[in-house]
């Protein structure tokens, strides 16, 4: 019993004693650095296994104490809690296999890996907090780890794009902590509870309540980049490829996404939600901020700015999905936070190998990189694909249950949403997969080199090819315990039936 | 008008004056001399007011002789740094920028 | 055994001061260990007791009031005795491998820390106004002694500027317990509160009390009286910037809020407490501005003083005329700013000096490439920094929490924006700093490496600053004991 009070604290020290030990380790230490990486994240990967089956089971994980008067400091798996945590331990798993790979011979690599692991140990706080206050210690700790990261290369461009994505994150985090104080001043201290607690809320509060909504959803939107907040996302693309990667697929984007996920289910509840008319105007905004992504991302001409306003589109998808007043699209909605997770990061990891191994940093220089590198362009094919939504892909998943969902609820004009953003992807995506296969090389690359047997450094092959093949296998097999799929529905099932 | 009164409303009148002085003056001694006059204002404030029952109450007597030793402390300091800060820059006031600028090592 | 901690605790100081008199820099410094080491003991001690026991009077060589110095040992002054233990340690240990033991003059450093250690010791404990006087004067004038020691022209016309401003700060100070003492007979603040609560208000004394709160407002730089700070602050030695920043205007600001909480509700006016947030929060907003705009590293972190003090002021007006709960969440949030600033503060110039020794200058721009090859001093700045944006899990967040309740639980929702807006206006001068060490220079390594034991000390307050947070529901019940002698004079 007491072990399991302790399971999710467990979680979280590993990243953060994994970061200390790091920052203490001499910049020299390689080997040593890295055996500290990958053995705290296989840890992590452990424990997150055993909480994920104990969930599954009933078991409670819960650690608290009073932080404040008043405020209690709320650790917790739910079911929630542990696909967010459950995401990330894996991805930073291979994240950091190909961080390893990745920063061979560059400078400051201690400190990299050691606001890395900061970074992960706050997603993972993000991912178990019980309330608000406990949700928005680590979110902000998310802001202070990232820039290091974001300004990693110490260039004039990189530290521009760290004030950008500072004063952005830091305003929305100000917006949020203002309605999260004044929640609290209203009606207390709450716990995220699946159903949430305004099912029957005062009438005389409803003003308040629909004001604090729009405050929490406008702190947490800057992350999860819904427009018009999300323009330090395309500029924090400076930042090496694992950190576009992790923040991309994993950490800041995500932690947005999930935020608005706790609020809406675990706070407001998802009928108290419906009927202050809240969903409504956020679907339409999720909407448009998926078709402006998407339009975007057709004129960019530098690989991963082009896959930044794609994700800008992408993560709308779990927003509006939650929007969806059913609980098909919710499970639509939710999946989607694995799911694109899965897909982006196996993007990124391809761009990046581009990157370092062919000097290729715009896609008018890919042609024919499929020949040169032939697994790293079927990751990336796979990858794409999944975004457009082809089946069986993991993307296809997700775009089927929300559209089911949308028709559940009788709120058509998702459908047509969905359809313009596929064809928009494929707009985007599918010239670079000709490129990649049907055009001649031209020529030399930019900057080639030379990287072991395989067509690039094992470190950087080998995480795309496994996530690639994971979309392949969560779209394949969707309908088996424990995939995406169906712990989305057993996380909709338990926010529905209370 | 009563002579307590009349202690107190001189003391504040001294007052006054110092503090006019202490802003006003820009030579760093007659500030220092302003002081020491708005200084003697407040001790005359001090034993002047409190006289409840008739004679005079020894507790402010007490705490003025206190007061007087701070302040002489304090003039003595005062009277060190502004000699120091004469031989380094040969300034008398604080108004002009010294010329051995501020600028280099902390 | 607590009368024997508090003998300790006033009598070391004074004792190490006239110790340390007698020796050169490097023997002072021995001494001054020991010194540090009872003095925090001691402090442990008394806390402890405190935290057990409860709070009492205790009448200094058995002599009682008015002619006596009754001291008042309450939760929150042991508290205050604690930090200034740790940060004034911390201060201590810092400046003995830090100043230069050859030049002459550095001596004097001892003997002026431990005088002025004595003297926050009294303003914590005093009980009476005009024993807070003594104290504050003592304070001042070693503060004004060690701003002094940096020897050159600018360090005297500095220090020679926070003399003038101090000694006016306490003459109005002086002055207003003259027109108390007239009035009420009494210098006891707790004795003037108890005559108030049964007499009517008498004509005049809100005279009293605004000449003492204007000037212990200017002694602690409240806006627009902030202007001999920066100087000052900025050019003293780390360490003394350090114990000034983090302490000593603490000093007559603590005394400023007990006459506030004592006797502003009965005496003060609401439009006196909306002046005084309103002058806070200008001091915030433009202090942090200026921050924004300074060249010199030590004069940003001297500035972000002024700002961070404005926040102070906010418990004027949240304290006055509103609920029990909403003062009483003011109050903690004003105590957890103090401390937490004391250590967030002591710890960024701490952590300044070395970078300064490190680089060689204290230029913003001489930064670019510390965060490559100085990662250590740079991360306890960064922590310290951490703690004065108020982000989480710090102290200074914490302290920024409870005033926001305390800010939408009276109504008053515009002190809201100050807090909001100075969080972001500090990060972005912090921003600023970590912006110019990210930069990558040469790419070669051409710093000074300062010894380990300077690097550690900011590193520790930096990290209570930060845990400060998470435990201060624990910091804030100790603070909240009860007090045995409640009601005495």
């Amino acid at each position: 019993m007491t072990l399991n009070m302790w399971m999710p604290l467990f979680a979280l020290m590993t990243s953060l004693m994994a970061s200390l030990v790091i920052f203490v380790l001499p910049e020299q230490g390689y080997r040593l650095r890295t055996a500290v990486n990958l053995g705290a994240a296989l840890v992590k990967l452990g424990i997150v296994a055993v909480m994920v089956w104990g969930v599954f089971h009933g078991v409670d994980y819960g650690l608290s104490f009073t932080m404040l008067p008043g405020v209690e400091f709320v650790l917790k798996a739910d079911a929630l809690s542990m696909m967010f945590a459950g995401l990330s331990a894996v991805l930073w798993f291979l994240t950091t296999i190909y961080a390893v790979g990745y920063l061979e011979d560059s400078p400051n690599r201690s400190r990299f890996f050691g606001f890395f692991s900061l970074c992960v140990a706050s997603t993972m706080g993000i991912a178990l907090a019980g309330n608000l206050f406990t949700f928005f210690l680590f979110y902000e700790m998310l802001t202070l780890a990232t820039y290091p990261l974001v300004v990693h290369r110490g260039t004039e461009q990189a530290l521009r794009a760290g004030r950008a994505y500072v004063i952005y994150t830091l305003t929305g985090g100000a917006v949020l902590l203002l309605a999260i104080a004044w929640l609290q001043g209203l009606v207390g201290d709450l716990p995220f509870r699946e159903g949430g607690h305004f099912g029957d809320a005062d009438p005389a509060l409803h003003g308040s309540l629909i004001l604090i909504f729009v405050l929490l959803i406008a702190g947490l939107g800057v992350k999860a980049a819904i427009f018009p907040l999300h323009g330090w996302l395309p500029q924090a693309m400076v930042a090496p490829a694992p950190v576009s990667a992790l923040l991309h697929a994993v950490a800041v984007v995500k932690a947005g996404a999930f935020g608005i996920v706790r609020v809406v289910y675990d706070i407001y509840g998802i009928e108290a939600s419906a009927m202050l008319g809240l969903l409504e105007p956020l679907a339409w905004l999720a909407a448009f901020t998926i078709l402006y992504g998407s339009a975007r991302a057709l004129s960019q001409v530098d690989l991963k700015r082009r896959l930044a306003f794609s994700t800008v589109s992408q993560v709308s998808y779990i927003i509006l999905g939650i929007c969806l007043f059913g609980p098909v699209g919710a499970t639509g909605g939710l999946v989607h936070l694995l799911h694109q997770g899965i897909m982006k990061i196996t993007l990124f990891f391809c761009a990046g190998n581009y990157a370092e191994t062919l000097g290729i940093h715009r896609i008018d220089e890919m042609d024919g990189a499929g020949r040169r590198m032939p697994g790293t362009s079927l990751a990336f094919t796979v990858g794409a694909f999944g975004m457009i939504g082809a089946p069986p892909l993991a993307g296809f998943i997700t775009k089927w249950t929300m559209g089911t969902g949308a028709l559940a609820s009788n709120m058509d004009w998702v459908i047509g949403v969905l359809v313009l953003s596929s064809l928009l992807n494929a707009a985007y995506f599918l010239p670079i997969l000709h490129r990649l296969w049907f055009r001649e090389p031209r020529g030399s690359w930019p900057h080639e080199r030379q990287w072991g047997r395989l067509e690039t450094s094992a470190w950087l092959f080998w995480p795309p090819m496994l996530t690639a093949a994971m979309t392949v296998l969560v779209g394949v097999l969707a309908s088996l315990p424990f995939s995406p799929l169906s712990w989305a529905e057993l996380v909709v099932l338990r926010a529905y039936s209370s | 008008m009563t002579a307590p009164l009349l202690y107190a409303l001189a003391g504040a009148l001294l007052c006054g004056l110092g503090l006019f002085g202490l802003l006003c003056l820009s030579h760093l001694l007659r500030k220092l001399l302003a002081f020491n006059v708005m200084g003697s204002g407040v001790f005359l404030v001090m034993v002047g007011l409190p006289q409840h029952q008739g004679g005079p109450d020894p507790v402010p007597q007490a705490l003025v002789l206190t007061g007087i030793v701070v302040a002489i402390a304090a003039t003595a300091l005062a009277v060190v740094l502004i000699r120091r800060y004469y031989h380094l820059s040969g300034l008398t006031t604080l108004d002009a920028e010294p010329t051995s600028r501020e600028g280099g090592q902390e | 055994m607590t009368l024997w901690l508090m003998a300790g605790l006033l009598f070391t100081p004074l004792a190490w001061a006239v110790l340390t008199l007698l020796t050169d820099f490097s023997r002072g410094r021995l001494v001054s260990w020991a010194g540090i080491l009872v003095q925090v003991l001691v402090s442990l001690g008394l806390w402890l007791a405190v935290a057990r026991d409860g709070g009492f009077y205790y009448g200094l060589g058995g002599w009682d009031a008015p002619l006596g110095i009754e001291l008042r040992v309450d939760g929150l002054a042991v508290t205050f005795v604690l930090l200034t233990a740790v940060v004034a340690g911390a201060c201590g240990l810092h400046a003995g491998a830090y100043i230069d033991p050859d030049k002459p003059w550095h001596r004097y450093f001892w003997p002026l820390f431990w005088f002025l250690w004595s003297g926050l010791n009294a303003v914590w404990l005093g009980g009476d106004l005009f024993n807070l006087y003594v104290g504050l004067e003592l304070i001042s004038l070693s503060a004004v002694g060690l701003v002094a020691l940096g020897g050159q022209a600018g360090a005297l016309r500095a220090s020679l500027r926070y003399l003038l401003a101090a000694l006016l700060g306490s003459l109005a100070y002086l002055l207003g317990v003259a027109l108390i003492y007239g009035q009420f007979g009494t210098l006891s603040i707790a004795g003037v509160a108890t005559w108030l609560s049964d007499h009517p208000v008498p004509s005049g004394s809100g005279m009293a009390l605004a000449l003492m709160i204007a000037g212990l407002a200017l002694k602690t730089a409240l806006f627009p009286l902030h202007r001999w700070l920066p100087p000052a602050h900025g050019i003293a030695k780390s360490p003394v910037s350090a114990l000034l920043s983090a302490l000593v205007v603490k000093a007559s600001f603590y005394i400023a809020a007990r006459l506030w909480l004592e006797l502003g509700q009965p005496i003060g006016s609401l439009a006196a407490a909306q002046l005084i947030g309103l002058l806070g929060s200008a001091a915030v907003v433009w202090g942090s501005w200026l921050a924004c705009r300074q060249q010199r590293l030590k004069q940003v972190v001297a500035y972000s003083s002024v700002a961070q003090i404005g926040y102070l002021f906010l418990l004027f007006p949240l304290t006055f005329s509103v609920s029990e709960t909403v003062s009483l969440q003011a109050q903690q949030g004003m105590t957890l700013q103090v401390i937490s600033h004391a250590l967030a503060k002591a710890a960024m110039f701490l952590a300044a000096g070395n970078l300064i020794l490190s680089v060689g200058s204290n230029r913003v721009d001489a930064l670019a490439g510390v965060s490559r090859f100085l990662p250590f001093s740079l991360f306890s700045f960064g922590l310290a920094g951490v703690s004065l944006m108020s982000l989480p899990p710090s102290g200074g967040f914490a302290a920024k929490w409870l005033l926001l309740q305390a800010s939408l639980g009276s109504g008053q929702w515009w002190w809201v924006l100050v807090l909001l807006a100075g969080g972001l206006l500090s990060a972005a001068y912090i921003f600023r700093i970590y912006r110019a060490s990210f930069l990558e220079s040469s790419g070669t390594d051409q710093f000074f490496h300062p010894s380990r034991s300077l690097e550690v000390i900011p590193l520790i307050l930096a990290m209570l600053a930060l845990g400060l947070g998470l435990a201060s529901d624990q910091v804030l019940t100790v603070m909240a004991l009860p007090f045995e002698g409640e009601g005495a004079p």
